[in-house]
């Protein structure tokens, strides 16, 4: 269909059909007053803002929701226009407290620019004033009702865009007010604290505690960056006064399209936290205290040379951090492997997703998501295993969320009624560790009843009769036995995956976390290929990356057995390239794994470590032999924004910056490169990590010069062939997603379109075992261990959250309610969880979201490990621990003397 | 009335079924527990969200738009005092204050024991008896406190399940 012509305010216009009215303006250049439109929501026509004049229409329309006309003539000024927008104005400030002078949203609120920008002085309508209590129950922001001017923007973000529904109009005439259902505090509702609705408010109805009372919009400025909590990649603004943090507020970026989650939006506050470290810190008589940067780039300079030069490189440990920049983990790599002379460098993408990478290079021959965010909107299907998305990764499940309610089918796999299994069609609760069978179940399925794209599998892949041959071994009624799951069900779930297509499947660490981490990704890769939902809009196999960074850490080469790039180290051509480049021997055998370190090291044998922006003494399974090993060690050195656990345990601790206070890049789950730019300074005498990197790495003996982090990107570039076209000029604000191999290039937010990494997709068939530990008399119970939406990795951000903290402040561990029945234990009862490692005392929470038999105990709190309890137990390809299954056991505990208990 | 157990849950389970997945017929069905309760409690609402497919804010929405709809226990009968202009002027507020008084409860409220529900209304129609109040759908006017409390004690009498006492009106 072509365009329509109108013309507004003597302007001629096109138009697309079934565009409005306002639309068409908009396009033209021409800015109509609004306030309950919102790009970002549907339009309902309620302020009568936007009224316009149209030619032989009797009355003024609201152009919000007017659908242009051929032929249309517009006026949206004319003296009757603006006489109506007076009236609208004036009735609106009738019931309004007209409290600009303290209010905090001055300067940016919509009603006092359109009062001001058509001169309504005072209200001419004397009404009365709104007079309902704020409700101020939570940490967050504050309802004010009396200046709410019920334009609905908030409940439409609330149930369109976040599908929560917590608030909507109550009550009628001039009642009437936004609230959630039977007026209970948000608190008590369903709400989860995205912020959403007050980042669309045009009013001052609805405003984020921290900004109250430190400075107003036009004292702001605003710095544009990128979310350090999850992999999601989410654009905000730090919003800053005198070098202070005041608060964040979305920006709208590619993935999260202007939203944000409670941790982005108001889990921020740590960058002023007191505890922030401000100087560099050394050991002397079993303390620490404070030293000059000479001082301790000298200490840690010598005590890993030293370790080096007495035991050999493999006696020297590095861990890099997905909280660094893709340049940082570059050089830390760097360091070790040219520097140190070892490949003993990790990171915790080994404690995640370690198997995803196993496991699709294999397969595919690259490990990423290979489809962006934004085709989630284009999924006729959506299948999430192993992944609370609504919890781990927000903006994304309020996305699937989205898509289901739009009309995508959305099954999912998790052992734990999840955010997105309440809503979903399909909920498969499979028992924890049971993943390869109920995945080999569905691929049964599709084999069975021809489900699967004959085409792709025939043209695309290889090694489909062997497959098939092993999937005869998983009918529904077998897989039912192993996983609990009915047989119709399952069979259900598979012929919705096989039929309605493209079908995007989306995993997490439930999948990877496991002994048969790389099986589980393998039989993910075989379903996903089965249906030939590869190399297509809307399709894709997605892990979802926990770490902002995790993604960009990988590709940068912080892992023991790929240089940057994902070149292998025991390529001697790959090898050559970066000795040319960086002109040195490289060692060629392939370093020890995080965990593998912390073995050496209590074994005695790693000798030194050198730690960036890590909690090993939180994040790794089976505590107790962590602090064991790092205890061991002769020399460790740890770099970070906060003296965490292991940073206690240092000899010297090297003060870093936040993201707020430095540059370079991001990259995201999607592959999307994304820039960090500076908002402060960072406070006392920390610094960038880059720049202790390079300090480091004099003292070292390199002469690497580099004019800042642009400059590393560029030798970056050089050598890495899917960041071959990055530059930080070419960024911008959308990023570019990798591969991109040239300079012109632009992007490939798909992969795999024609063919794969390794040329066909390989079909290998994978078996059930059974987790490493089961449950048995002494441990009856299956313990499995996951994140919460308001708390991140081990918390030292989040729980120096002002907001998140008082929100969430301490462990819950999940039971079951007739678990709890038989056990005698109550909602809030103190309770001791034991495993064969440890026990911990923490408060439960009776809940069915956790199946018959299964304990849930997130990792974020110090004062309840989860993981003095988990299992060390490896994957044997991708030697990623097994943290979401052991047996454990569950009792009531005494009355905790003093705060919570800590075990051993 | 939070967390109050739904009574009749067979009734209502009922009610439901014929609705159940239908969130156009949020209406008829608020109407027709209303009718089977007397009232909208909250277990009920949210029940009835469950069984729609609708979340439950909507329906609490709805239920609070609609003059028709009570989300508190009614009273076997309802007072209503009328506070509109003429009766007003003319000492609508004593009345409705010695009924508050007589009955225990302010206004929008219900006796415990249910014998009565008191409203206040803005002109009853009848401006030319002010002041005037309604108990059921009789309309009583020229009042007097006094008035008022004899004629709570009849309808407190006349209580249609015949148990005696009533609200507390005075004696
Ligand atoms: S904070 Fe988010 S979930 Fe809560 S009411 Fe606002 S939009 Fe809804
Ligand atoms: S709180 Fe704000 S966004 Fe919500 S209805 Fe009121 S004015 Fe609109
Ligand atoms: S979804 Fe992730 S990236 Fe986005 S705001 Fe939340 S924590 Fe930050
Ligand atoms: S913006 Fe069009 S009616 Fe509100
Ligand atoms: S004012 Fe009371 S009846 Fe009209």
């Amino acid at each position: 269909m072509g365009s329509l012509k109108l013309q507004i305010n003597g302007l001629q216009v096109l138009a697309r059909p079934g565009a409005t009215v306002f639309q068409a303006a908009e396009e033209a250049g021409i800015a109509i007053p609004h306030l309950c439109h919102h790009p970002l929501l549907s339009d309902i026509g309620a302020c009568r803002l936007c009224l316009v004049e149209v030619k032989n229409a009797r009355t003024l329309l609201a152009s919000c929701v007017t659908p242009v006309q051929d032929g249309m003539v517009v006026e949206t000024e004319s003296p009757r226009v603006v006489r109506a927008r007076r009236t609208v104005i004036s009735l609106l400030l009738a019931n309004h407290p007209e409290d600009c002078l303290t209010c905090q949203k001055a300067g940016e609120c919509e009603l006092q620019r359109y009062a001001y920008q058509y001169g309504v002085e005072r209200t001419t309508y004397p009404g009365e004033r709104k007079d309902y209590p704020p409700d101020d129950s939570n940490p967050f922001f504050i309802r004010d009702h009396r200046k709410c001017i019920l334009c609905g923007r908030c409940i439409r973000m609330c149930a369109e865009r976040q599908g929560r529904s917590a608030v909507d109009f109550a009550f009628r005439g001039f009642a009437t007010r936004v609230t959630t259902a039977f007026d209970v505090p948000l608190e008590e509702s369903p709400c989860l604290f995205c912020g959403n609705c007050a980042a669309v408010c045009p009013v001052g109805a609805l405003m984020p505690r921290a900004f109250v009372g430190k400075g107003r919009a036009w004292e702001q400025t605003r710095v544009r960056t990128i979310c350090p909590y999850c992999g999601v990649g989410c654009s905000l603004y730090l919003h800053v006064r005198d070098n202070r943090f005041i608060g964040a507020s979305p920006a709208p970026g590619p993935a999260n399209e202007g939203l944000l989650c409670v941790k982005g939006r108001f889990g921020l506050d740590f960058l002023s936290s007191p505890d922030r470290l401000t100087q560099p810190l050394l050991r002397k008589d079993g303390g620490l205290v404070p030293a000059s940067w000479e001082e301790a780039l000298e200490a840690a300079a010598r005590g890993l040379k030293e370790a080096r030069d007495r035991h050999g490189p493999q006696a020297v440990g590095v861990l890099s951090s997905a909280k660094c920049t893709n340049e940082e983990n570059y050089l830390i790599q760097k360091l070790a492997r040219a520097a140190l002379g070892t490949n003993n460098v990790d990171h915790c993408a080994r404690l995640c997703h370690a198997s995803t990478l196993a496991g699709l290079m294999m397969a595919f021959g690259s490990a990423a998501m290979t489809n962006p965010i934004a085709d989630i909107d284009r999924s006729q299907a959506l299948l999430v295993i192993g992944s609370n998305a609504v919890e781990a990764h927000p903006v994304i499940g309020a996305r699937i969320g989205r898509a289901h309610r739009r009309g995508a089918a959305l099954l999912v796999a998790d052992p734990r009624r999840v955010e997105l299994a309440l809503c979903a069609d399909i909920h498969l609760q499979h028992r924890p560790g049971t993943d390869v069978a109920l995945l080999n179940g569905l691929a049964h399925v599709l084999v069975e009843e021809g489900l699967y794209d004959a085409a792709f599998v025939e043209g695309r892949t290889e090694g489909f009769a062997e497959l098939a041959r092993v999937l005869e071994a998983y009918p529904p009624r077998r897989v039912e036995e192993i996983t609990g799951v009915p047989a119709e069900l399952l069979v259900r779930a598979a012929r919705v995956y096989g039929t309605r297509r493209p079908g995007a499947i989306f995993f997490a660490m439930g999948i990877t976390q496991h002994t048969t981490g790389t099986d589980n990704v393998l039989a993910i890769a075989n379903l996903a290929m089965l249906a030939g939902n590869l190399g297509c809009d809307g399709g894709g196999v997605n892990p979802l990356r926990g770490q902002n960074n995790v993604q960009g850490a990988c590709d940068a080469g912080a892992l023991p057995a790929y240089l940057p790039g994902y070149q292998r180290v025991d390529d001697p051509e790959a090898r050559g390239r970066f000795e040319r480049a960086w002109g040195v021997r490289l060692p060629a055998e392939p370093g020890l794994t995080v965990v593998e370190m912390m073995e050496a090291a209590r074994r005695g044998e790693l000798k030194a470590m050198y730690i960036v922006g890590e909690n090993p003494m939180l994040s790794d399974p089976d505590l107790g032999h962590v602090e064991e090993a790092l205890k061991r060690l002769d020399f460790l050195a740890v770099q970070d924004i906060f003296l965490t656990e292991t940073a206690k345990l240092a000899d010297v601790v090297l003060p870093a910056a936040s993201f707020a206070e430095r540059e370079g890049t991001f990259t995201s789950t999607e592959r999307r490169i994304q820039l960090l730019r500076r908002a402060l300074q960072p406070p006392g005498r920390s610094r960038p990590d880059l720049e202790i990197v390079l300090e480091l790495a004099s003292r070292l003996g390199q002469g690497w010069q580099y004019r800042g982090p642009a400059a590393v990107m560029e030798e970056m570039a050089g050598l890495m062939p899917t960041y071959g076209g990055v530059s930080h000029g070419r960024l911008g604000e959308d990023g570019l997603v990798w591969p991109c191999p040239s300079p012109d290039h632009p992007g490939t937010p798909v992969l795999h379109r024609e063919r794969f990494p390794r040329g066909r997709g390989r079909l290998i068939p994978v078996e059930y075992r059974r987790p490493a530990e089961v449950p048995d008399a002494q441990y009856p119970m299956v313990l499995t261990t996951g994140r919460i939406l308001y708390h991140y990795h081990t918390g030292s951000m989040s729980r120096r959250s002002h907001g998140l903290s008082a929100h969430r402040p301490e462990a819950r561990v999940e039971i079951h309610p007739e678990d709890a029945a038989r056990l005698k234990v109550e909602d809030g009862d103190w309770v001791e969880v034991s495993t064969r490692r440890g026990r911990v005392r923490v408060r439960a929470e009776v809940t069915d979201r956790t199946a018959r038999g299964v304990l849930f105990l997130p990792f974020h709190f110090a004062e309840a490990a989860a993981n003095l309890l988990t299992n060390p137990a490896l994957d044997p390809v991708a030697r990623i621990p097994e943290f979401k299954v052991c047996a454990a056991r569950v009792a009531r505990a005494a009355q905790a003397e003093g705060g919570e208990g800590r075990a051993r | 009335m939070r967390g109050e157990p739904v009574e009749d849950s067979g009734k209502l389970g009922a009610l439901l079924d014929r609705y159940r997945g239908q969130p156009g017929a949020l209406i008829p069905l608020l109407q027709d527990i209303q009718r089977e309760m007397g009232y909208l409690p909250r277990p009920a609402l949210e029940e009835a969200a469950r069984a729609l497919g609708l979340p439950a804010v909507k329906v609490y929405g709805v239920a609070t738009f609609y003059a028709q709809f009570h989300l508190k226990p009614r009273g076997r009968h309802v007072c209503r005092v009328c506070l509109g202009t003429a009766c007003h002027v003319r000492g609508g507020e004593r009345i409705l204050s010695r009924v508050s008084a007589d009955l225990g409860i302010a206004p929008g409220d219900t006796t415990p024991d249910r014998a009565f529900t008191l409203e206040r209304v803005a002109c009853l129609g009848a401006c030319g008896l002010s002041p005037a109040m309604m108990v059921d759908d009789q309309t009583f006017g020229r009042l007097t406190p006094d008035k008022a409390s004899r004629l709570l004690r009849r309808f407190a009498r006349e209580a249609p399940d015949g148990g005696g006492g009533g609200g507390r009106t005075a004696e």
